[in-house]
C-alpha cells in the first residue's frame, strides 16, 4: 500500500512489468524427464516398479516445476502450476481403480467365459471339477430385475408426470424430498425390508424370486422417478400449450405429446436404473438366496443370480481337489458376464439418447 | 400423508361459481388421480420400510438380554442388544470415515478437473469415464479388491507400520493377506468416488460465469480463480456432496463382506484382521444362517443402519435443497 503513494516511475524503475512464460511444452517435457530419473534411480537400487516409479515421478515434476515457474513466472504462477498437476493426478488415480479392474476382470474372466460357461448350471458340479456355468445365474437375474422393472416403471414414471405436469405442490416438494432421500436407502435394507413384508404373510424364512424383485424395485424407483423428472422437464412448454390449445384433455397431453416427446430420454432413464440394480448383491443374498439348477418361477422356491453366484463362487474360496482355483475363476468369468451386461445396457441407453434425442434449445 | 394430500387438493377445486365451471373429463380425474397415487405410494412405501423393519426387529428389542446369549449362537454370554450393535456401528462409521478421508480430496479434484481444468471437448468424455466407476457392481469390486488389490496394498502396510510406529492407528502386526479395515475402506473410497465427483461437479459447473470472469478480468491465475470465485460458492455443495459418499460409505455391502475379516470390538488398529465388522456386511454373511430371533436381530441392527444413513441423507439434501434456493439469487 505504502509503495502506491510513491512516483510510478520510481517505483517501476529497473523492475519488469511482464513476467517471462514457460514455452508451453515444459510441464510435459518435465513430467516425462522427471519419470525417466525416478525410474533411472529405482533401476540403480533395483527396486523398481511401475506404480512407484510414476507416482515418485509426478511428485518430482511437482517440485520440479514449482521450481522453475517459481523463477521465470512468480510465485502465483508456481502455485498455480502446483494446482494444476495436482487435478490433472486427482484424475489419473481416480482413473487408476477403474482401468485395473477392467483390466483384471478381463483378465482373469476370458479364460472361462465361452459359450459353456453361459449355457450350463452347477448341477451336480462338485469340487474342483471342470464344469459348471452361470446359465441359472443368468434367468435367476433377467426374471428377477425384469419384474423389478415391471414394479418400478409404472410407478416412478407416474411419480415423475405428477411432479413435472401437476404443479410444484406441497405433496410435490414432499415426494422430490424424500424420493432423494430413498436413493440413499442402503441396498441391504431394501432386502429386510422385502424380506420383512413377505416373512409378515408367508411366514419366515421365504426365499422368492419375487421378494428379490420386491427389494430391486425399491432401490429403482427412485432412479426411475429422477431419470424421468428430469427428461420430461425438457419437453418444451410451447408443445403443451399447442396441445391445450386444440382442446386436447390434459391427460391426452401427457400421454400423446408429453411422453412421446420424451421417449427416448425415458427408455434410456429405465435402462440406466436397470443397469444401476442388475449387479445389487446383498438384497437378493438374503430375499433370493442360492441354488444350483435352473428354477424359472419367481413365485416359487430360491433362484439364482449373477451377483450372488459370483460371491457365492469367491467365498467357497480354493477346492480340495482337481483344479484348484477353479471357484475364483467361475467367479471372475461371472463377474466379466455381469459386468458386460451392465456396460451394455449403459452404451445401449447412450446410444438411444443420443439418437433419439428431441432438439432442444440447450 | 394425509394431511397433505387434502391440503392440496383444495386449489384444484372449482373456483367461485360466478364463472363456469371447467369441466373435469373423467380420463384427466383418473390419470391425475394415478399419478399423485403413485406419488404417494412412494411415500407409503418409505413409511412402510421403517415399519416393517420395526415390527420385524421388535421381538429382538422385547426379548430379555439373557434368552439372547442363549438363544443365539453369536452372541457373547451377558451382551445386550445394544452391547452387539455398539461395535458394529462403530466398525460402520470406522469404514465410511476412511473411505471418505480417501475418497474426498480426490473426488473434489476430479470433480475440479473436468468441470475447470479438463480440455473442453474431453470433459464430458472424462465424466463418463468417472460415471463408469459407478456403474460397476459392488461384487465386483469385492472381488477385485480380494483378489487383487489386496496383495498389492501388503507391502504399503507393511511400509506404513514400520514408518510410522507412533502412530497407534498403523500398531502392527501387519495382517496378511491384509484383510483389514483400511483395506475395506480404500475400497469403499473408491466406489464413493463417483457419487462425491458428480454432485461437486454439478455444483462446480454452476457457479456464475461472471464471478469466473471478474477474477480472472482482475489479474487472478486460474487456481486464484477457483479459490475466489469456486470455492466460496460451491462450499456447501461440497459438504453435501461428502455426505452423499457417506451415506453410500455407511450402507455399502459386498465390498466390505469380501475384503474384511470380521471382528467385534471399538477398535482403532486400521492394520489388523479381525477387529472390525459393519452392519451391512455383518447381516449379508450372517442372515442366510441365521433362524428366528437371530434374524430379528439382525433387522434390528438393519433398523439402526437405516436410521444413521436416514440422517446422514436428510442432512445432505436439505443442505442442497437450502442451496439451491440461493443460487437462485445469486
Amino acid at each position: 500500500m505504502t509503495t502506491l503513494r510513491d512516483p510510478l516511475h520510481a517505483q517501476l524503475a529497473g523492475k519488469k512489468l511482464t513476467h517471462g512464460k514457460l514455452p508451453r511444452f515444459t510441464p510435459i517435457g518435465l513430467l516425462v524427464l522427471s519419470v525417466a530419473i525416478v525410474s533411472g534411480l529405482l533401476a540403480l537400487f533395483d527396486v523398481f516398479s511401475v506404480p512407484l516409479a510414476v507416482v515418485l515421478g509426478v511428485v518430482l515434476f511437482a517440485v520440479a516445476i514449482m521450481a522453475l515457474s517459481g523463477a521465470v513466472e512468480g510465485s502465483r504462477s508456481a502455485r498455480d502450476r502446483l494446482a494444476t498437476t495436482v487435478m490433472y493426478s486427482a484424475f489419473g488415480l481416480a482413473v487408476v481403480p477403474l482401468v485395473s479392474l477392467l483390466w483384471t476382470v478381463l483378465r482373469y474372466g476370458l479364460d472361462r467365459f465361452n459359450g459353456y460357461f453361459l449355457t450350463y448350471t452347477m448341477r451336480g458340479v462338485f469340487g474342483g471339477m471342470d464344469a459348471g456355468g452361470v446359465y441359472h445365474a443368468i434367468v435367476g437375474t433377467l426374471e428377477i430385475t425384469l419384474f423389478a422393472t415391471v414394479i418400478s416403471v409404472p410407478i416412478g414414471l407416474l411419480t415423475a408426470i405428477y411432479l413435472v405436469e401437476y404443479g410444484p405442490t406441497r405433496l410435490g416438494r414432499g415426494i422430490t424430498f424424500f424420493v432423494d432421500v430413498m436413493t440413499g436407502i442402503p441396498s441391504i435394507v431394501a432386502g429386510l425390508f422385502a424380506y420383512a413384508l413377505f416373512a409378515l404373510f408367508l411366514g419366515p424364512g421365504v426365499r422368492m424370486g419375487v421378494v428379490g424383485s420386491v427389494a430391486l424395485a425399491v432401490l429403482m424407483i427412485p432412479v426411475v422417478v429422477r431419470a424421468s423428472e428430469e427428461m420430461l422437464k425438457l419437453v418444451p412448454n410451447e408443445l403443451r400449450e399447442a396441445a391445450y390449445a386444440l382442446g386436447v384433455p390434459k391427460w391426452l397431453t401427457i400421454v400423446k405429446v408429453v411422453l412421446r416427446t420424451s421417449v427416448a430420454g425415458l427408455v434410456t432413464g429405465v435402462m440406466l436404473a436397470i443397469a444401476r440394480v442388475i449387479g445389487e448383491t446383498a438384497p437378493l443374498l438374503i430375499t433370493v438366496g442360492v441354488i444350483d439348477s435352473a428354477n424359472f418361477n419367481l413365485f416359487d422356491g430360491r433362484m439364482m443370480t449373477l451377483p450372488v453366484f459370483v460371491f457365492r463362487q469367491y467365498s467357497q474360496g480354493l477346492a480340495p481337489n482337481g483344479i484348484t482355483t477353479i471357484n475364483y475363476d467361475r467367479a471372475w468369468a461371472a463377474a466379466l458376464t455381469l459386468i458386460i451386461i451392465v456396460m451394455l445396457l449403459n452404451l445401449i441407453a447412450r446410444l438411444i439418447s443420443r439418437l433419439f434425442a428431441p432438439k432442444t434449445g440447450r | 400423508m394425509t394431511t397433505l394430500g387434502q391440503k392440496v387438493t383444495e386449489p384444484a377445486a372449482p373456483p367461485p361459481p360466478a364463472r363456469q365451471r371447467v369441466p373435469q373429463r373423467p380420463g384427466d380425474v383418473i390419470f391425475s388421480g394415478a399419478a399423485r397415487a403413485a406419488g404417494v405410494l412412494i411415500l407409503v412405501i418409505l413409511a412402510a420400510v421403517a415399519a416393517f423393519l420395526v415390527v420385524e426387529a421388535w421381538p429382538a428389542i422385547d426379548t430379555p438380554t439373557a434368552d439372547l446369549a442363549e438363544r443365539i449362537q453369536w452372541i457373547e454370554d451377558g451382551q445386550s442388544l445394544l452391547g452387539y450393535v455398539g461395535p458394529l456401528v462403530f466398525g460402520t462409521v470406522l469404514a465410511a470415515l476412511i473411505a471418505l478421508l480417501i475418497a474426498t480430496p480426490v473426488a473434489v479434484g476430479v470433480a475440479l478437473f473436468i468441470s475447470h481444468y479438463a480440455p473442453r471437448r474431453l470433459a464430458q468424455v472424462f465424466g463418463y469415464i468417472i460415471d463408469l466407476l459407478a456403474a460397476i457392481p459392488s461384487v465386483v469390486y469385492g472381488l477385485w479388491g480380494a483378489l487383487w488389490l489386496m496383495p498389492k496394498l501388503y507391502p504399503f502396510f507393511v511400509w506404513l507400520s514400520d514408518t510410522f510406529p507412533f502412530i497407534p492407528l498403523f500398531d502392527g502386526p501387519v495382517a496378511s493377506p491384509p484383510r483389514t479395515i483400511l483395506t475395506a475402506g480404500i475400497v469403499l473410497a473408491v466406489m464413493i468416488l463417483p457419487i462425491i465427483t458428480a454432485v461437486s461437479r454439478e455444483v462446480f459447473l454452476q457457479t456464475p460465469g461472471l464471478h469466473e470472469e471478474a477474477a480472472l478480468a482482475l489479474g487472478a491465475t486460474r487456481w486464484e480463480m477457483v479459490r475466489l470465485a469456486v470455492f466460496p460458492f460451491a462450499r456447501s455443495g461440497i459438504i453435501s456432496a461428502t455426505m452423499l459418499g457417506l451415506g453410500r460409505a455407511l450402507g455399502e455391502t459386498m465390498a466390505v463382506a469380501m475384503v474384511l475379516s470380521p471382528g467385534l470390538a471399538y477398535s482403532i488398529f486400521i492394520l489388523q484382521a479381525g477387529q472390525q465388522q459393519n452392519i451391512a456386511a455383518n447381516i449379508a454373511l450372517k442372515f442366510p444362517e441365521s433362524t428366528s430371533i437371530g434374524v430379528n436381530v439382525l433387522i434390528f441392527t438393519g433398523l439402526v443402519l437405516f436410521v444413521i444413513t436416514l440422517v446422514v441423507n436428510m442432512i445432505a439434501r436439505w443442505i442442497v435443497s437450502r442451496r439451491a434456493e440461493f443460487s437462485g439469487a445469486n
